[in-house]
């Protein structure tokens, strides 16, 4: 049984954690909230850029091979895996569920798998692993700009077109609620066009369209927007991942803090009582002791 | 019909506008302008100016490449950047240019290891570009800056 003046201390010491725990919850939520907007915000643009690959993509059926060496499937003899991750912790098991996704992605290849981290998180996990890091890109901040991640496009495609590696997966958690955050790996070189939703519609897109200056220029321009936009995208979704998943673990840090505070106090209280009453007994049996003599 | 341009970057949806008469647009091939019911367009664009037409009201945009679409008189144009020529800080653009030459030349008189020439020349290119379509605008509406419309 802890003194009065130890349990004193500890309900202190947790008060102070919940305070703690709770304004990191409330800037987690208001920053939450302007990354999901910025998520959404890029929309759009990925939107019109698939649809109109898409359409492209069937339209070059008729001249085949490797219509550019972005959609290019060479043999397989090295792996990149782009790792995407929090800089910081304090987001329940965000990053051990991601590194965890990574790490058995990368245990599953049979190629040699060389990593490009970005965040600090996946970058250390990796080092600890040994696994052989081509770059790292960390301090994005809070709302990273498209500009801050083309870096990052450029050293992926760079090292694909170079022959250094001759597939790229990207790995980055999905937002799909703010209590769900999927660690997903997809493929993103070379890249595959997305299937149109409506297969037809992309077909007669393809048919009506005057190109200017071709249609394989415009292809070649629009495939590395495609890959700079999809990596723009899995970092939006990262801030977003982040920003939710530490709101929701500093709501239930803040939570257990408050249950922990009520259940000392409980206890506290209790042993005040106790104390007290034995002082009276000895008030009273001294009293007592005094009648008798 | 007047034509629906919508101007689109990776970053968010950057302006709206309908109603429009004419669509001046930097396309690759050279400078192209679309009117109500154009044929279905796909065309890349380069660093330039983008000029609508209202009536006799216009405005402008200072875009650096991209993708522009035309299909049923919706115009899309999937911009790199994109601003608005009335949002365009003279001053900064100034600055940046300064930057930009001084960086070039100390590449040229090679004391530059560290001067990246490709960014220093695109960054050029980009204050420059939107310079100029400052510049367009000031001396079309002499006295009147702000995005009111031309009398």
């Amino acid at each position: 049984m802890p003194t009065i003046r130890q349990l004193k201390r500890r309900i202190g010491s947790v008060k102070n954690t919940a305070k703690i725990t709770n304004a990191l919850q409330l800037v987690a939520a208001s920053k939450m909230r302007r990354a999901q907007d910025r998520a959404t915000q890029a929309q759009p643009y990925a939107e019109k850029l698939r649809i109109v690959l898409a359409g492209l993509a069937s339209k070059g059926g008729d001249g085949e091979g490797a219509a550019h060496p972005l959609l290019a499937n060479r043999p397989v003899k090295n792996i990149a895996i782009l790792h995407i991750t929090p800089d910081r912790g304090l987001c329940g098991g965000l990053n051990a569920n991601l590194n965890r996704a990574a790490g058995t992605f990368v245990a599953m290849q049979h190629e040699p798998v060389s990593v490009v981290a970005v965040g600090k998180k996946g970058r250390d996990f990796f080092v600890r692993a040994h696994q052989h890091l081509t770059a790292e890109f960390t301090e994005l901040g809070d709302y990273p700009t498209q500009s801050d991640t083309l870096g990052i496009a450029r050293v992926i495609i760079d090292d694909y077109l170079n022959g250094v590696v001759d597939r790229v997966y990207v790995s980055f958690p999905l937002f799909v609620s703010t209590a769900v955050q999927r660690p997903v790996v997809r493929q993103l070189l070379p890249i595959e066009p997305p299937a149109a939703e409506d297969g037809a519609t992309a077909a007669n897109l393809a048919e009506e369209y005057i190109f200017e200056p071709s249609p394989d220029d415009v292809l070649a321009r629009i495939l590395p927007r495609y890959i700079e936009m999809q990596i723009y995208e899995a970092i939006l979704q990262n801030a977003a991942s982040f920003q939710s998943a530490q709101m929701v673990a500093m709501k239930n840090a803040t939570d257990n803090a408050n249950e922990l505070t009520r259940e000392l106090t409980l206890t506290y209280n209790k042993a005040r009582q106790e104390q007290i009453t034995k002082e009276l007994l000895d008030i009273v049996g001294g009293v007592e002791a005094l009648k008798g003599a | 019909m007047p034509l629906t341009v919508e101007i689109v970057t990776a970053e968010r949806v950057v302006r709206t506008e309908q109603g429009i008469d004419v669509l001046i647009a930097p396309g690759s091939e050279g400078q192209l302008a679309i009117l109500p019911h154009h044929a279905a367009l796909m065309t890349t664009l380069d660093a330039g100016e983008l000029v609508f037409r209202r009536g006799a009201e216009e405005s402008g945009f200072a875009v650096s490449g991209g993708f522009m679409e035309v299909r049923n008189d919706r115009v899309t144009i999937l911009a790199d950047a994109a601003e608005a020529v009335e949002e365009i800080d003279i001053a900064r653009a100034e600055a940046a240019r300064a930057r930009a030459e001084e960086r070039i030349k100390r590449f040229r008189e090679q004391a530059g290891r560290d001067v990246d020439l490709a960014r220093a020349q695109a960054s050029l290119q980009r204050s420059l570009l939107r310079l100029r379509a400052a510049e367009r605008r000031r001396r079309s509406r002499p006295g009147a800056p702000g995005p009111a419309g031309r009398p």
